[in-house]
């Protein structure tokens, strides 16, 4: 079986509560897909996330990796800020997107700011986005 | 945004409160194998003279929380800080029994160990909310820029709880703490070998000023 991502629009959990939101994320996982989310979870969110998979861990789950990527910018200047907080005000946990990856799966998120390396255990080329 | 302040404000105004009425609770977190035993170890060899828990280069050596209480150090000019340190298991999004066996142990032995291991990740992220202030404790020669660590210290940071990073394992030659800084600028970061004692003094003062 081939590499499955599956991408899940932001607005498929936007309504859904926290334990409902990651509980839906982590049930893609948890069939061996990668969960490809537009947005990030709250940092709470992602606390539980780690929670609520370590408790289902099992000799056949073996957990997620997880990586979110943020485009937020340092170093900019007090127009660009401005700018970035009206953004941040509209689209809020909307910007960036979450990879979450079963681990019998995907070995590996090696994240830089801006460049995600993902390493799979099946595959052996590694791939790059 | 203005309910989050208000938030933020009254609970760092309860915490200064209960400070003065209870021992501060220190916690060390951070991902397995990145040292928090070893520097509980030192923390409690310098103050009390002897050792919290045991250490082992197999990750998940520390499973369960572990408390010692009344920790006091002293700074260079005679202030006091007293604290209970908390040691608490590395926590992780991923625990296969597999990599116990590749270290060496037998399958039920592995088996029992991963168990445990997610236990103890569930424990310590428990009792996140019950730290009065953290130290990050982070393997040097690795990547800082796990979700694990961004995930804890977002936490950390929406509870308005002190954090110190340690850049732990500074002796080997593939430590980079430039690296660890560049991950987290807007934390003191100290780099410090928890097994040979190096900048241990470094360490006290940055709890100094993050406690007091």
């Amino acid at each position: 079986m081939g590499l499955v991502l599956q991408f899940v629009p932001y607005s498929e959990i936007e309504e859904l509560g926290p334990a409902r939101r990651v509980n839906k994320l982590l049930d893609i996982a948890k069939q061996n897909k990668i969960v490809l989310l537009e947005g990030r979870l709250k940092k709470e969110e992602e606390k539980d996330l780690i929670e609520i998979t370590m408790e289902e861990v099992s000799n056949k789950f073996k957990g997620i990796e997880l990586a979110v990527i943020n485009p937020q910018k340092k170093d900019q200047g007090i127009l660009k800020g401005v700018k970035s907080g009206m953004i941040n005000l509209l689209l809020g946990d909307r910007q960036g997107f979450t990879i979450i990856g079963p681990a019998t799966i995907v070995k590996q998120i090696k994240k830089d700011p801006d460049k995600i390396e993902l390493f799979t255990k099946d595959i052996k080329n590694k791939k790059k986005k | 945004m203005v309910v989050n302040l208000i938030k933020k404000f009254i609970n760092k105004v309860l915490r200064n409160i209960f400070k003065n009425k209870k021992k501060v609770k220190l916690g060390l977190y951070g991902p397995p194998n990145g040292g928090k035993t070893t520097l509980a170890n030192r923390i409690c060899q310098d103050w009390l003279g002897e050792d919290m828990g045991s250490v082992s280069n197999v990750a998940h050596e520390t499973r369960e929380i572990q408390i010692k209480e009344q920790v006091t150090i002293k700074s260079k000019d005679g202030k006091e800080l007293s604290f209970n340190l908390v040691d608490t298991p590395g926590i992780a999004t991923k625990i296969d029994y597999e990599d116990f066996i590749k270290a060496g142990m037998k399958e039920k032995e592995a088996k029992t160990r991963a168990k445990e291991a997610t236990k103890g990740v569930i424990d310590s992220i428990k009792w996140l909310d019950d730290m009065d202030t953290v130290v990050i404790v982070l393997d040097s020669t690795k990547d800082p820029y796990s979700q694990v660590n961004i995930t804890i210290i977002g936490n950390l940071q929406a509870r308005d709880i002190p954090v110190l990073i340690i850049a732990n394992k500074i002796d080997l030659k593939k430590s980079k703490i430039k690296k660890v800084q560049a991950a987290f600028p807007q934390y003191e970061v100290i780099g410090i070998s928890g097994k040979y004692g190096k900048n241990m003094d470094k360490f006290y003062e940055g709890l100094f000023a993050l406690i007091n």
